[in-house]
């Protein structure tokens, strides 16, 4: 049976990586070689890595820097932010990243989506659904490009699962990124009900509680941490780390 | 010099990274059936459907001088994930024959609904190997990375060489005589990987 997943998600910014609090605020955390290199020292599951802001640079992906980002991780490699074109997909999968995460391009052009699902297999595509709770209402789809859309949550992600036919949903709270208070573990339950694909959760995991929380009663099939892979603790300095597996990992 | 077989598809640029961490030294990506020709071993990755594999085989032209590789001069072949598929003599995936250089074939997983497993099977898992071998140890503790949904079922049975867990036992590893084959992706398990790789770099 193939074991539960935890994921370090690491946010570029086009130079460096950093780290927010609710989708705003970045702050520097490192090299992305250097850190990748720790992480596959630390053998973790998989890697994430999500160029925050190419799509709203308008900026194509860097292909060199994500090349040797790719030659240093000897796990599954995720990589998202301003994929736009097929060709940029095939360049992206030629260079060593197994698996794309598309945000804005399923608003953009979800044709080019299925494509590339259909072309190599929707093991390779991962679609970011960012949400929030806005002032009034529950919470919905979010997108920091100002689109507005359309779908409940779980619409959304059927949407993704069955007409586009992504391999992996992964739900990223901006209202918990960053907090440490950890997961919206009632979201994921809802998505992981209305999907049969499946669910990374991402957003606010503060602890090894909250990673046994959402992979074991929740049910995620993975779990993504980002503060607490590259800080210490919460409120002290930057520390790119993984913690001990086999506390949370059930074999 | 071990060739990793350029069809068009597969995570050639993972495999042969992974080689250049571990010190293989002779080792290069390439389609041309020549250099394929003068290969010491051969490499075949794969990620996608069965079809589209045989279909780019047989379209580069590469089937004649693989099958002279493996099954006449019998260098040492290693095929990965959809690559290990291919090695079998059909799949359900498809309808082309595959290479049929291992006595299997390429099966959908068959599971028990009450035990809520869905395809594909995807993430680290742990391999039970059958028999001794020189790529990896018997009571090997390693876990390696696998995402597929269909799996190889070996008609001779001492073709298995390993098998995992995914609701029911099927077969990870299948080797016949030079021939091997792995089903999940020794070039994305860490150090797990490394170790077999570097076992095959020295059969």
């Amino acid at each position: 049976m193939a074991l539960k997943r935890i994921i370090p998600c690491l946010l570029y910014d086009g130079n460096g990586l950093v780290k927010t609090v609710k989708f705003k605020n970045p702050s520097y955390v490192g090299d992305p070689i250097n850190a990748i290199k720790i992480f596959n020292e630390k053998e973790v599951d998989e890697l994430i890595l999500i160029d925050i802001n190419a799509s709203r640079q308008k900026r194509k992906p860097n292909f060199d820097k994500i090349a040797d980002m790719a030659g240093e991780a000897f796990m599954p490699f995720a990589y998202g932010g301003g994929v736009k074109t097929f060709e940029d997909f095939a360049k992206l999968y030629k260079i060593g990243v197994e698996k794309v995460v598309v945000n804005s391009l399923v608003q953009e052009d979800p044709g080019v989506i299925k494509k590339t699902v259909e072309h190599y297999g929707a093991q390779a595509v991962v679609a970011c659904i960012d949400f929030k709770k806005p002032l009034f209402g529950s919470k919905i789809p979010y997108s920091y490009l100002g689109k507005k859309i359309n779908y409940s949550l779980t619409e959304y992600a059927e949407y993704l699962a069955k007409d586009l036919g992504v391999g992996e949903i992964m739900l990223y709270s901006v209202d918990r990124d960053g907090t440490w208070e950890g997961y919206d573990n009632e979201v994921i339950g809802q998505l992981l009900n209305a999907v049969e694909i499946p669910v990374i959760a991402c957003g606010g995991c503060g602890s090894l509680e909250d990673l046994k929380t959402v992979l074991y009663e929740t049910n995620a099939n993975a779990a993504a941490i980002g503060s607490m892979a590259v800080y210490s603790k919460k409120g002290m300095g930057v520390l790119i780390n993984f913690l001990n597996r086999s506390q949370v990992i059930i074999e | 010099m071990i060739v990793i077989v350029d069809y068009g598809i597969g995570n050639l640029a993972s495999v042969l990274n992974m080689f250049k961490k571990i010190g293989t030294k002779e080792v290069v990506v390439s389609g041309d059936k020549e250099t394929i020709a003068k290969a010491s071993k051969l490499l075949l990755p794969g990620v996608g459907a069965f079809d589209g594999g045989m279909n780019n085989l047989e379209q580069t032209g590469l089937i004649p001088v693989l099958n002279e590789k493996a099954l006449k001069e019998k260098v040492p072949v290693l095929g990965i994930c959809l690559g290990m598929q291919l090695l079998s003599k059909r799949s359900e995936e498809g309808v082309k024959p595959g290479l049929g250089w291992i006595d299997a074939e390429t099966v959908k997983f068959d599971l028990d609904p009450a035990l809520k497993l869905k395809v594909p099977h995807m993430g680290w898992d742990y391999v039970r190997v059958k028999r001794k071998n020189p790529l990896i140890e018997m009571d090997s503790k390693s876990r390696f990375y696998f995402v597929h949904s269909y799996h190889v079922k070996c008609l001779d049975e001492n073709q298995s060489l390993a098998t995992s867990n995914f609701g029911v036992d099927f077969t990870c590893m299948v080797n016949k005589d030079n021939i091997f084959g792995t089903q999940f992706h020794p070039e994305k398990s860490l150090k797990f990987g490394m170790k077999l790789l570097e076992n095959f770099a020295k059969l």
